[in-house]
């Protein structure tokens, strides 16, 4: 599904160049839960934006559903993260003034579905998340750990290939955090992709498989124990 | 254009964003209203000159006689100039093709009188093309025509505050009047939106005039309507040369003011057209300058709305928004407002003109100022290319910015 190759990525800042990624070769297969972990810094969000064709690599190769990932334009990229990409960021990013259900629809617009029809499908996806009743509200009127189920509802509702969470918990109490990691292993079990950035060894041990990233160097790359029993 | 859902989110995002979408809308409101207010004084004014001279024909000239202030050919200055019918047919024959209406006039004030009521009017005897140059409204009958003329006939025309003072509420066509001793028959009844001066006069032929009046050919003075074709220029350079052939006509020095003197419409209505083009100059560089003025403004504000959507636009992309698709969302909207605001803005100013009517013609000479329908078709292109560039330019660049950068946008 994902494929990473002597993938490299600088910022510029100023006149310098700040190396962030330096040589990352990643593998990861349809239907895998990977999280990621590292300290602060080690390059960890530059890596899921890369794979989110949120932002662009310098070297190396990337494979997006077996398609070289190269000299994308804005358009091309917007397209293709409708149709293969689900997002979950820390902060939400719930759009503010449009309503729990009209915020999981956005992405059906974006493909051009009708709206009668996307409505339709957007409520099914938040009773999936247990937040039917929650449907006409407010963002501001969702509690944190709504707010995200919320925002899961809207990165599957395209029924995409892979779901990208970043520090999808960060903003979460333990309990709130448990019910979003239950909601993004039902995911997983129904056979999607879903790749994680945590900060928080529980929430790793939950995933299948954890890759630890230092320095922009991928220092270790196993398979959890949740994985291990099955 | 007609992509409802576009329209939805369009209406959901100014609706839920209603300070920030009238602070926008009101900069244009504004521009548009002190526009349209513009031209409507302008127009305003145009109409009251345009008025000023609505009593008589546009095209009218007249030549006038007095007396000779200069010597010239061996003639004594100080003589008394008298046009005759003979100069009257020389400019008949002489300009046939410039000329539109001809009419001689000869000026007298008798007492007419009907029954036991008399009073002195003035009987200004005339031929019938004079009802056009005088733009004489017939109310009731007739005016002069050329059978009155070759017949000599004693028929008289009269004003409409003639006849209320001689006749009062009871009909008076058809009836007889004394005049200076003879009777006239009454055969029409006119107005002319002169004023009352104008409306208490009388015509009667000039045939029949120059019969009574000891049967001489003498004209007072003699009134042409030039040919609506002729440009201004031509229309004044025609009243010269009418004025120098006359002057040799009559042996008067060619420049003798005093002794023959042809006042021409056209020069008055240069001078009007003149002051209008340069009216409408400045009118026109201040109403484009606020009109500019109004787009520099909600450009501005465009900006500032699209750097407070920044983080929005990052996660619209994030969810599948193509550029283009962020440009047309905010470009349709600036235009929805441009178009909205300004039509209440164009809306406000014609309520406001057509409040102001004629109120202010007798202080401001401003009188009954409207906006043409083709400023108004202007003034809403105009708006809506201004909503289009001042959405474009500040949509064009919030679409550019990479959606990792908008995402961390706040
Ligand atoms: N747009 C940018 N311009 C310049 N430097 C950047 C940019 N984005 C990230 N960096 C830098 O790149 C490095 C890696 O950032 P990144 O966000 O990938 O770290 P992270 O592993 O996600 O950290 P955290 O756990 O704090 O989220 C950091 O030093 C950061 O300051
Ligand atoms: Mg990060």
């Amino acid at each position: 599904m994902i494929r990473i190759e002597k993938l490299h990525k600088s910022y510029p800042i100023g006149k310098d160049s700040l190396h962030v990624l330096k040589g990352i070769d990643l593998h990861i297969k349809e239907g895998e839960f990977v999280s990621i972990m590292g300290s602060s810094g080690s390059g960890k969000s530059t890596l899921l934006n890369i794979v989110g064709l949120l932002d662009i690599h310098d070297e190396g190769d990337y494979y997006l559903n077996g398609q070289l990932i190269k000299d994308l334009n804005e358009k091309k990229a917007a397209i293709l993260r409708n149709k293969f990409l689900g997002f979950v960021f820390q902060s939400f990013n719930l759009i503010s003034y449009k309503t729990a259900l009209e915020n999981v629809a956005l992405p059906l617009y974006y493909k051009g579905m009708n709206r009668k029809e996307r409505l339709k499908v957007a409520m099914d996806y938040l009773d999936k998340v247990g937040l039917k009743d929650w449907a006409s509200h407010l963002p501001n009127e969702l509690s944190g750990g709504q707010k995200q189920r919320v925002a899961i509802a809207r990165a599957l509702v395209t029924n995409p290939k892979v779901v990208l969470a970043d520090e999808p918990t960060g903003a979460l109490d333990t309990t709130t955090t448990d019910s979003v990691m239950d909601l993004l292993k039902d995911i997983n079990d129904e056979g999607m992709t879903v790749f994680v950035i945590t900060h928080e060894e529980e929430v790793a041990e939950q995933t299948k498989r954890i890759v630890r990233l230092r320095d922009g160097i991928i220092i270790s790359d196993t398979p959890t124990k949740a994985a291990k029993a099955l | 254009m007609f992509d409802l859902d576009r329209w939805r989110e369009i209406f959901q995002s100014i609706n839920k964003n209603r300070l920030r979408s009238v602070m926008s809308g009101f900069t244009v409101a504004f521009a548009i209203l002190l526009f349209t207010l513009l031209f409507g004084v302008a127009s305003g004014l145009g109409n009251f000159f345009k008025s000023a001279f609505a009593d008589d024909a546009q095209n009218m000239m007249f030549v006038r006689v007095w007396k000779t202030t200069k010597p010239y050919k061996g003639l004594q200055t100080g003589r008394a100039i008298q046009l005759k019918n003979t100069d009257y047919n020389y400019i008949t024959e002489e300009y046939e093709d410039k000329i539109q209406y001809q009419s001689a006039r000869v000026y007298k004030n008798f007492s007419i009188k009907y029954k036991n009521d008399a009073s002195s009017y003035s009987v200004t005897a005339v031929h019938p093309d004079h009802q056009f140059l005088e733009k004489t409204i017939m109310d009731e009958g007739r005016y002069l025509n050329e059978r009155d003329l070759r017949e000599k006939s004693k028929v008289i025309v009269i004003g409409r505050l003639v006849k209320k003072d001689l006749f009062g509420e009871k009909p008076a066509l058809g009836k007889r009047v004394n005049v200076n001793g003879s009777s006239f028959l009454i055969i029409g009844i006119f107005s002319d939106e002169g004023g009352d001066n104008e409306e208490r006069k009388t015509y009667i032929p000039i045939s029949t005039a120059q019969m009574m009046y000891g049967n001489n050919d003498y004209i007072s003075q003699i009134n042409l309507g030039y040919n609506p074709n002729l440009s201004t220029d031509a229309a004044i350079a025609f009243g010269k040369k009418v004025e120098r052939d006359m002057r040799k006509k009559l042996n008067i020095h060619p420049d003798d003011q005093s002794a023959l003197s042809v006042r021409n419409m056209a020069e008055a209505n240069k001078f009007v057209s003149i002051l209008m083009f340069a009216l409408y100059l400045i009118i026109g560089f201040i109403g484009s300058g606020t009109l500019i003025a109004g787009i520099i403004g909600i450009s501005n504000i465009m900006i500032f709305v699209i750097k407070e959507r920044t983080k929005e636009f990052g996660i619209r992309k994030a969810l599948g928004a193509t550029p283009g698709s962020i440009i047309g969302m905010v470009v349709q909207e600036s235009v929805l407002i441009t178009t909205l605001a300004g039509y209440f803005g164009l809306m406000l100013g014609t309520y406001i003109l057509s409040a102001i009517g004629n109120s202010l013609e007798e202080k401001y000479f401003i009188k009954d100022p409207t906006v043409s329908p083709g400023i108004v078709i202007g003034a809403t292109v105009i708006l809506i290319l201004s909503g289009l560039i001042a959405g474009y330019v500040p949509a064009k660049r919030a679409a550019r910015i990479k959606p990792i950068e908008a995402l961390r946008a706040d």
